[in-house]
């Protein structure tokens, strides 16, 4: 195992790295951002649908290209390093996992055709995403005649705007069941002012939404391990996104110190900046590296090894937008330039499912609370 | 392939690290590098004797041609067994390798079958008071006999480790008088056991003397033990510094879970356990050694599509460990808290007390932080060098 890409996976993240050059400028964010659009609906258009991203994790014979996590692995680094505003992470490393985890059925089998022909964007109304276990749900669901009658309040759902059907975990004779809830189907979706504006958060509110009685893809519940299951590819997700946001932060400010010159040399010759560059690398080589051999052996990673990546990537992309603005100075306190892009999606990914304490306390729990030790 | 060797080295280990050997178990790491020497050379005679030595030299020079994914193998069951430290590791992984691609035929045949066998132990003679980071500024002197062509050596060499219980030294020297900087040195290897040479043990941190000052007064080298050609002195050294690429420390990461696991296991009966930031902080060290092993298999990596890939990582494989490390050493003192005062008792407590003593070292030889933080920004990074200041 020497968790190095293989020849198809390097192709797959040069022709996406040119693609996103092209498509995924921050000119085009900060446009977006300023005429109070929240996603790029063309972007993704191509990124769906020509491009086919959503396939890549669909096995083989649920009508996908059956590749693995490392391929998710190689695509989120893209999306993140461009922070392009598209409901990614949300369809290909949240629902698609689920519906995945979920076994057999009908509904859900016709949803995956729609993922993997791009013709669907999926959010998923996690009770707590600021929870690294996704929180209890929050909806509670009834049978009525043929079908289902939802209520309740999802109070932050990511990319719930872009999203073509949501999916919404719901409690049902004390256990909890998943629904499939289309477009315009009666809720209610507000959207929210978030710190980081490439990514949309909104809140759901059902009340008394009535759903046909297809709308429930689970056979027999939603389990808690499906639902970590799940997660799992959420959280690799999210990491990935965090160390390619943290690549691209780190490379836009080398660009600019190696030109910007105080003293009568370029501040990159500083020993004091040089220094500081470096030991980020030594922060990316070692989140980088716990990345790819988590998903080389990503049906049996380990929650804790889980937990791990979040913290290393969370604090590298944290680590690296700061010191970005730093060694930008000024300018990186203007709208005008990238830094602050990545300063806030990097805060507000951190608090994405799970803060970083409570990764932390999952790893001490497991070595020190129980059997026998690492 | 993989498994069977595994199970081979388990069995090996399980059968002959015992009885008179059973003394060594888990002994001679981090801070340990001086203790039952004579015993660890029988050791290494040993594990030559089963074939354990020099494994991924070419069969021809009596190695066993293993790929780098089995000698991690190795590696890993070694360590796990509880294996102690390997005095033949300066021969085996450093020197012999250099040899191997720059030695003649004569230096091959005589140098090769005794590191092999574990009867010839090396030093390395590399460092000088005054030539520490700056390797460049070597001083000691070799002037050329002309009589017999042998190099004659004075100077000084100083942190030379395992010097007082080796046989044989290799030293970078001065070879042209007015040369500066990197031109013309020598690279020489020297029997250490002669009049011209005085070998004096430092005392260190933790008490023991693992690393020495070595004199030179007119001490000899052979015409025939110039390893290269003069002025080719700094390519050989450079070249032997790239040979360790980190097979060995994957062994060594087996040995930092172990203490890891000590650190556990003493929170868990101490009450640290119960403290919040003491669970962040061991959460955090199991995190790190995780990743650490990652980046280990990856800088391992062979394929030649993934050199441009890998070479930051590289450069910075050894800041990480070392770093890393180094906070486990306080880690450790901070959960055996106030109990860490009695040196004597617990052999948990005085093992980790030797790595926290010792491992502030980590972060020095090989290239201190900082250095390896000047070749990651300049090699890696392609920031510019440093200016080189005009004191000497
Ligand atoms: C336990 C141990 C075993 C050793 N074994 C051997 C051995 O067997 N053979 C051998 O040849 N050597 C050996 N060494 C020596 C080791 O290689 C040197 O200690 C090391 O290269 C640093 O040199 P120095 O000690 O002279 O420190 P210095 O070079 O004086 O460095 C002192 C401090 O200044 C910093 N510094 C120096 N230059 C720069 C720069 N350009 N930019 C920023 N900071 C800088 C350093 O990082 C360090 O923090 C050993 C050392 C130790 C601790």
């Amino acid at each position: 195992m020497h968790l190095t890409l293989t020849p198809d996976q390097r192709m797959i993240r040069d022709e996406g790295a040119r693609f996103l050059a092209e498509r995924a400028s921050s000119e085009k964010l900060r446009a977006l951002i300023e005429a109070g659009t929240r996603w790029d609906r063309d972007l993704w258009q191509a990124i769906a649908a020509e491009l086919g991203w959503c396939a890549i994790a669909v096995p083989e014979d649920e009508g996908g290209l059956g590749m693995g996590a490392t391929e998710v692995l190689v695509l989120m680094e893209l999306s993140g390093a461009r922070l392009a505003p598209v409901p990614l992470w949300s369809t290909l490393c949240l629902a698609t996992p689920l519906l995945l985890a979920l076994g057999a059925g009908k509904a859900r089998a016709r949803l995956l055709e729609r993922i993997v022909a791009g013709e669907a964007a999926l959010a998923v109304a996690l009770g707590d995403p600021g929870a690294a276990d996704g929180g209890a749900a929050t909806i509670t669901a009834r049978a009525e005649g043929e079908g289902w009658v939802l209520d309740g309040i999802a109070a932050r759902v990511i990319d719930a705007e872009a999203a073509d059907v949501i999916l919404v975990p719901a409690v049902i004779d004390g256990g909890t069941a998943l629904f499939a809830l289309e477009r315009d189907m009666g809720q209610e979706i507000a959207p929210l002012e978030t710190l980081d504006a490439t990514r949309p958060v909104a809140r759901l509110t059902l009340d008394g939404v009535a759903l046909p009685g297809s709308a429930r893809l689970d056979a027999d519940g939603l389990t808690a391990d499906q639902m970590t299951r799940a997660l799992d590819m959420a959280h690799l997700g999210l990491a990935a996104e965090q160390i390619g946001a943290a690549r691209a932060v780190m490379d836009l400010t080398l660009d600019y110190i190696a030109e910007r010159v105080q003293f009568g040399r370029t501040i990159a010759s500083f020993q004091a900046i040089k220094h500081r560059c470096a030991a980020l690398e030594v922060d990316m080589a070692e989140a980088r590296a716990l990345a790819l051999g988590i998903a080389a052996e990503f049906d049996t990673a380990s929650a804790e090894d889980i937990a791990g990546l979040r913290v290393l990537a969370g604090d590298l992309a944290r680590k690296a937008a700061r010191e970005a603005i730093q060694m930008h100075g000024g300018v990186a306190i203007t709208w005008e330039y990238d830094p602050h892009f990545y300063f806030k999606r990097a805060q507000a990914t951190a608090a994405l499912l799970g803060p970083r304490d409570a990764h932390l306390e999952r790893i001490a729990a497991a070595l020190l609370d129980q059997g026998d030790a690492a | 392939m993989s498994d069977a060797l595994r199970k081979e080295v388990r069995d090996w280990m399980a059968k002959h690290l015992t009885g008179r050997f059973a003394p060594l178990w888990m002994r001679a790491g981090a801070g340990e590098g001086d203790v039952m020497p004579e015993l660890r050379k029988e050791w290494e005679r040993e594990l030559a004797a089963g074939r354990w030595t020099c494994l991924g030299w070419p069969e021809e020079h009596g190695g066993r041609a293993l790929s780098v994914a089995e000698q991690v193998v190795f590696q890993e069951e070694y360590s796990r067994a509880g294996g102690p430290g390997r005095m033949g590791h300066i021969g085996e992984g450093l020197i012999g390798p250099t040899i191997l691609d720059y030695g003649t035929d004569d230096q091959k045949a005589r140098f090769l079958p005794p590191i092999r066998a574990g009867e010839a132990f090396w030093a390395q003679g590399y460092s000088e008071p005054s030539a520490g980071s700056d390797l460049g500024n070597i001083r000691t002197r070799a002037r050329r006999d002309e009589a017999t062509g042998d190099w004659l050596v004075t100077g000084q060499k100083i942190w030379t480790s395992m010097a007082h219980v080796s046989d044989w030294i290799f030293v970078l020297a001065r070879a042209e008088p007015d040369s500066v900087g990197r031109k013309g040195l020598i690279f020489l290897m020297m029997k250490l056991d002669q009049p011209g040479i005085e070998i004096q043990p430092i005392r260190q941190i933790g008490g023991g003397a693992e690393f020495n000052s070595v004199f030179f007064d007119g001490a000899r080298a052979e015409a025939r033990d110039v390893l290269g050609e003069v002025g080719d002195g700094w390519k050989i050294a450079m070249a032997l510094l790239g040979y360790e690429r980190g097979i060995s420390t994957l062994g060594q990461q087996m040995s930092f879970a172990q203490e890891l696991d000590l650190i556990i296991e003493i929170a868990r009966e101490n009450g640290a356990a119960e403290r919040a930031a003491i669970r962040q902080r061991i959460a955090y060290a199991w995190a790190g050694l995780r990743a650490m092993r990652s980046l280990a298999l990856r800088v391992l990596s062979e394929d030649p599509d993934a050199e441009a890939e890998l070479m930051r990582e590289r450069l910075a494989y050894k800041y990480q460990w070392a770093t890393w490390h180094r906070d486990l050493g306080a880690l450790a003192m901070d959960v055996i808290g106030l109990d860490g005062a009695p040196i004597e008792g617990d052999p948990r407590r005085e093992r980790l007390e030797q790595m926290f003593l010792f491992t502030p070292a980590d972060t020095i030889y090989g290239g201190t932080n900082e250095i390896q933080l000047n070749i990651l920004a300049e090699v890696g990074l392609g920031m510019p060098r440093e200016p080189r200041g005009t004191l000497t």
